[in-house]
């Protein structure tokens, strides 16, 4: 279990980032490395074998976060931890705490990155179904210049992104929750920490007029209900909307996944509103 | 080198003289000796140790099944640095016969020969100054297969049409154990006839260190040098002397720090033979450390059972008999020293527990497969056999309609029987089996937890309660063993002890302490003996060259077989002692005792500094006729009854199961346990929470699938999942202290019985909470998703009833 070879480089800038995962010196098989905590164990496992990785974790536009009225731009390299721990503000009333906090285990979470996490594009991973259910959009950089666009577009498949050659994420606007805003999150885990076997996400933002919903761990991109308001009210709608998306297939996963679902929309009802929460509470998942 | 450390250890007479060793001998948690070592990461494990010129080994492993190799492809370049079975010239076979009428051998190459018989068997060995560098060159080996059908499933594999594994056998059978006692046809009228299938899945034991070694070829003694984290070294040195062809003083195996074995580590290793070989050949040391990915791929190798059983009972649910077919899956090869048998055997004779059973008959096949070769897991059959009997109880207590623990308690042997002979021979020693399973019915709050049930649980899911006891032979001696005819038979276990120049001990065993305290709890032995301070004690194990031999740690026999060994060689060494002290004390033989490290006379006393210093530094003082054999010796020990000791416990759990989802949360675990008297409670509480984890991953977590060719599915710990500490329950552990009348101290072997039961209580547990849908789960793991596939097939055969009751009413209602 040791990498075959590969060169390894620190740029300074964006630009020289973008650069050296183009060089043709590396074949076109260059690959960036923020936190690696999916990419150590493939390059391990030599699944994966870059001619060279671009460590883009201390660029400093992806450890920048530009807090704005419409919501907070983060940088790509922001690690879970710093969102577990407050380190970086949060657009919402206390989900992004909750949601990092329940990613993989503290060692984990002390490198690895949001942006890592939307590269890698795991299905069962907690960020592309959480931030595709906060409506979040996908900052871009690459040699044809930047660009941006939401997680549901990013992620194609699993395993799959929009990303170009050459091309890195460098932030996820999230925007702006009402103060009021609920976030049901439910996932199905076999022990904690690892990926889930089923997954949901509900965003209820009634003050904005948000209602979203997705499914995630669904072994392909995920499912988001842009509209959720009607399943949210009704959820008998579950079956059919996961049948209409061909995961009617598997009893067994059929039922976990309706369940988990179920569960998630149940949760909204069941959130205490954030202002009563106690900062050391924000961080713990209900 | 003096360092802090060292400091705080330096000895000086007025340090030792007053401490007071009392109530640090036996029976005491005293914080346990190779914990500041161990935590501070000054530990030195086979990863920490680097010799000069080493190279490092990566094996190319087979990535088939079972096939017939045409040819290995090395590239010229690799000349000298890669290496094949041809290239072993000399080095014989791994060989682990047993004397068992019918038993088919089976010879492990070291590498493989003509024929690949799992995934993940070493077929070359590679060199390299680093193991990263060792993997890229072995890359470029590439190896033609023939391949040939693979023998996944045991209970396939044993049927005549099989592919043969071992082309020289009749089939694909190692041996086939079996007993029948009392059995007759009158059975088949018993008011209870209960027959189930039970099914657990293949482990990997996955230790905190992997395996490794380092082969030192010493030039200047000649020698050959192995480190390697093993159980046995002693063993291991006689397994390597066989396989090299050299003679035993020509080896030395020493185990450092080892991270955790629990069996893995219990046994003459392919790998070590090659790095052995290859340290001879090259005249380099030679490294080779298991990765996580070899373990869980060619180590996936234990804990694979098959049952189909019936029981039969009265009305009441009191058992009448037992009859079952097992089938253990014991891989491709049978190893050294412990055979490809000894699981299948232990089936036979376990599989009655701690039950009085009027009349048995099973029959147990030892199953050659293309899997990696079965080895001894902590619990070894037993938690197989535990899992099988515990949730037959619970089937036969639900068809008298009474509770399981109900049924339990009738049928356990009672203390007014013990000492009692099992129906298969197994002679218990002492106990109250019963009194533990209602010690743990209180504690869990039976009555409480029935009422929580028959309430239901606000968030839907459903509570249950499940039990499980056994019996835990520990210790066995030479009349267990020496009738299995492997290569290893346990008799008479040696201690080492010397009084060093300043009075304190050293303790010299050749079993090998990698987690079980032994350090701490066998100084405590000397403690209790000699009232020496167990801080003032070492304990030197795991080096062949240093410690007498011992057939090493296994099978709960430390505490019996080594504490013994210890009270023996502290007694002979205090009579030596005593015979200097009371020298210098002017005082007569009889007049004089050991007391807190001094010789105490009718008119004062002498401390061990100044027999020890009168010994070796100024023998002048000493009468001419002192005994020249000094304050240097090894004493022996063998329990006088040497069948085994028999600890036992009762577990008992609550479970609360979403039938939805299927997931399962431990709510509340208790276990009660008798381990005779206890060395040192900590560390045996400690062995207890250690085995009960690893017995929730069997019940919970654990299972390394195949699919039909015979590969893996899980390489990392992302698909082949261990319990971690969320998934520990809080577990209360309550202690019964029955002295075994066989041992020094009264003490019983305990270390596997955490993983014994688990995977019973839990299974009863989940069934219990989803028995009114109908629902019993018999194949462990039970993952979430057997759990949803049960509730739906349950749902589904109710509602086949349903329907069948509607038609056969005609639809009248």
């Amino acid at each position: 279990m040791k990498p075959a070879r590969f060169d390894y480089a620190r740029p300074v800038d964006l630009a020289a980032a973008t650069a050296a995962l183009m060089d043709a010196g590396a074949n076109g098989a260059a690959k960036p490395i923020a936190g690696g905590q999916s990419l150590g164990p493939m390059l391990n496992l030599r699944l994966a074998r870059p001619s060279r990785l671009v460590d883009v974790a201390r660029l400093p536009d992806l450890r920048r976060v530009e807090e704005g009225a419409g919501g907070v731009l983060f940088g790509a390299a922001i690690t879970h931890a710093e969102f577990e721990d407050g380190a970086v503000p949060d657009p919402t009333p206390g989900f992004l705490p909750r949601i990092a906090h329940g990613i993989a285990y503290r060692a984990v979470r002390n490198r690895g990155t949001i942006g890592g996490s939307l590269a890698h594009a795991d299905p069962a991973a907690d960020w592309p179904t959480t931030l595709a259910a906060l409506g979040a959009r996908v900052h871009l950089a690459g040699p044809a210049g930047r660009r941006e666009m939401p997680v549901e577009a990013f992620i194609l498949g699993a395993f799959e992104t929009a990303l170009a050659p050459g091309e890195i994420i460098t932030g996820v606007f999230i925007p702006r929750c009402a103060a009021g805003a609920r976030f049901g999150y439910r996932k199905s885990c076999r022990k904690l920490g690892e990926f889930a076997e089923a997954m949901c996400a509900v965003l209820s933002d009634r003050a904005r007029g948000v209602h979203r919903l997705v499914v995630g761990a669904t072994e392909a991109r995920p499912l988001v209900v842009t509209e959720a308001a009607g399943l949210i009210a009704d959820p008998a709608g579950i079956d059919d909307l996961l049948c209409r998306a061909g995961l009617g297939g598997d009893p067994a996963t059929f039922r976990l996944r309706r369940a988990v679902i179920g569960d998630a929309i149940a949760a909204l009802a069941r959130e205490t509103t954030p202002e009563s929460l106690t900062p050391s509470m924000k961080s713990v998942a209900p | 080198m003096v360092g802090p450390h060292m400091d705080e250890h330096r000895v000086d007479e007025q340090k030792l003289d007053p401490q007071p060793a009392k109530g640090r001998g036996v029976g005491a948690s005293i914080p346990r000796k190779e914990d500041a070592r161990l935590l501070e990461g000054r530990g030195r494990f086979i990863g920490d140790m680097r010799f000069p010129g080493q190279l490092e080994a990566a094996f190319v492993r087979s990535t088939l099944a079972h096939a017939r190799i045409r040819a290995i492809h090395i590239p010229a370049h690799l000349k000298g640095r890669a290496f094949t079975h041809d290239d072993m010239v000399g080095v014989k076979d791994i060989l682990a016969k047993t004397g068992l009428p019918g038993f088919r051998v089976s010879a492990q190459p070291s590498l493989a020969h003509l024929k690949v018989r799992f995934v993940g068997e070493p077929v070359a060995m590679v060199l390299a100054e680093t193991r990263a560098e060792a993997e890229d060159l072995a890359e470029e080996i590439t190896v033609d297969y023939e391949e040939l059908p693979a023998n996944v499933d045991m209970l396939r594999a044993v049927k005549p049409d099989a592919a043969r594994i071992h082309e020289d056998w009749p089939d694909n059978v190692f041996l086939v154990s079996q007993t029948e006692r009392e059995f007759d046809g009158r059975l088949a009228g018993a008011p209870i006839k209960v027959t189930r299938e039970v099914r657990t899945s293949r482990q990997c034991m996955a230790p905190l260190e992997g395996k490794g070694c380092i082969a030192v070829h010493e030039r200047h003694t000649e020698q050959l040098h192995l480190w390697t984290s093993t159980q046995m070294p002693h063993i291991v040195r006689s397994g390597l002397a066989e396989c090299l062809g050299l003679e035993e003083r020509r080896i030395r195996v020493v185990a450092p720090d080892v991270g955790g074995g629990f069996g893995w580590k219990g046994l003459l290793q392919p790998e070590e033979v090659c790095c052995a070989w290859a340290a001879l050949t090259l005249d380099r040391p030679i490294k080779w450390l298991e990765d996580r990915r070899e373990h869980l791929i060619a180590a996936a190798n234990c804990r694979e059972h098959h049952y189909i059983m019936t029981a039969y009972a009265q009305a009441d649910g009191t058992l009448l008999g037992f009859e079952a077919l097992a089938h253990v899956d014991a891989g491709a090869y049978s190893v050294y020293p412990f055979s490809a048998c000894l699981e299948g055997a232990q089936v036979v004779s376990n599989l009655p527990g701690p039950y009085n059973l009027p009349a048995y008959r099973c029959r147990a096949y030892s199953a050659c497969t293309n899997k990696p070769p079965i080895v001894p897991y902590r619990g070894v059959a037993r938690t197989g056999v535990c899992t099988a009997m515990e949730l037959m109880i619970d089937a036969v207590a639900r068809a008298a309609g009474r509770e399981p623990y109900e049924v339990r308690l009738a049928n356990l042997v009672r203390p007014d029987e013990m000492p009692f002979t099992s129906i298969t021979g197994k002679a218990f020693d002492m106990g109250d089996y019963p009194e533990s399973l209602r010690r743990a019915h209180a504690m869990i709050d039976h009555a409480g937890v029935r009422m929580r049930q028959a309430r239901g649980e606000p968030d839907g899911r459903r509570i249950g309660i499940g039990y499980a006891t056994y019996c835990e032979q520990g210790a066995h001696g030479t009349s267990v063993y020496h009738g299995w005819g492997i290569p290893m038979v346990p008799g008479f276990e040696q201690c080492g002890a010397r009084l060093t120049p300043d009075g304190t001990l050293e303790l010299r065993l050749g079993n090998q302490s990698h987690g079980q305290s032994m350090e701490t709890t066998l100084a405590q032995i000397a403690c209790e003996v000699l009232g020496i301070d167990p801080d003032h004690v070492n304990v030197v194990h795991g080096d062949t060259a240093m410690t007498p031999y011992s057939t090493g740690t296994w099978g709960s026999r430390s505490a019996v077989m080594a504490g013994g060994a210890v009270a023996s060689a502290c007694e002979t060494l205090g009579e030596r002692i005593t015979r200097i002290g009371a020298h210098l004390l002017q005082a007569p033989l009889d007049a004089v005792r050991i007391e807190e490290a001094r010789v105490v006379g009718p008119a004062g006393s002498v401390s061990f500094w100044e027999v020890a210093h009168t010994f070796y530094r100024a023998p002048q003082n000493l009468p001419q006729d002192a005994d020249p054999a000094g304050l240097d010796l090894v004493a022996g020990y063998r329990p006088v009854v040497d069948t085994g000791t028999f600890s036992y416990a009762s577990h008992a759990c609550v479970v609360a199961v979403e039938p939805e989802t299927g997931e399962v949360e431990i709510l509340d675990y208790v276990i009660v346990e008798d381990g005779g008297v206890l060395l040192n409670p900590m560390v045996v509480d400690g062995q207890i929470y250690g085995g009960t984890a690893q017995g929730i991953g069997t019940a919970l977590y654990e299972e390394m699938a195949y699919d039909e060719h015979g590969q893996p599915l899980a390489s990392t710990f992302a698909d082949y999942l261990l319990p971690g500490a969320n998934e520990m329950p809080p577990v209360r552990i309550a202690h019964m202290e029955t002295p075994s009348p066989n041992t020094r101290f009264g003490q019983k072997g305990i270390g596997e019985g955490g993983a014994i039961a688990p995977p019973a209580a839990i299974g009863n547990a989940i069934n219990d909470a989803l028995a009114d849908l109908g629902v019993e789960l018999t194949v462990s793991p039970m993952t979430p998703r057997r759990v949803r596939e049960a509730v739906a097939a349950a749902r589904a055969k109710g509602a086949a009833l349903a329907t069948g009751t509607a038609r056969a009413t005609g639809g009248v209602s």
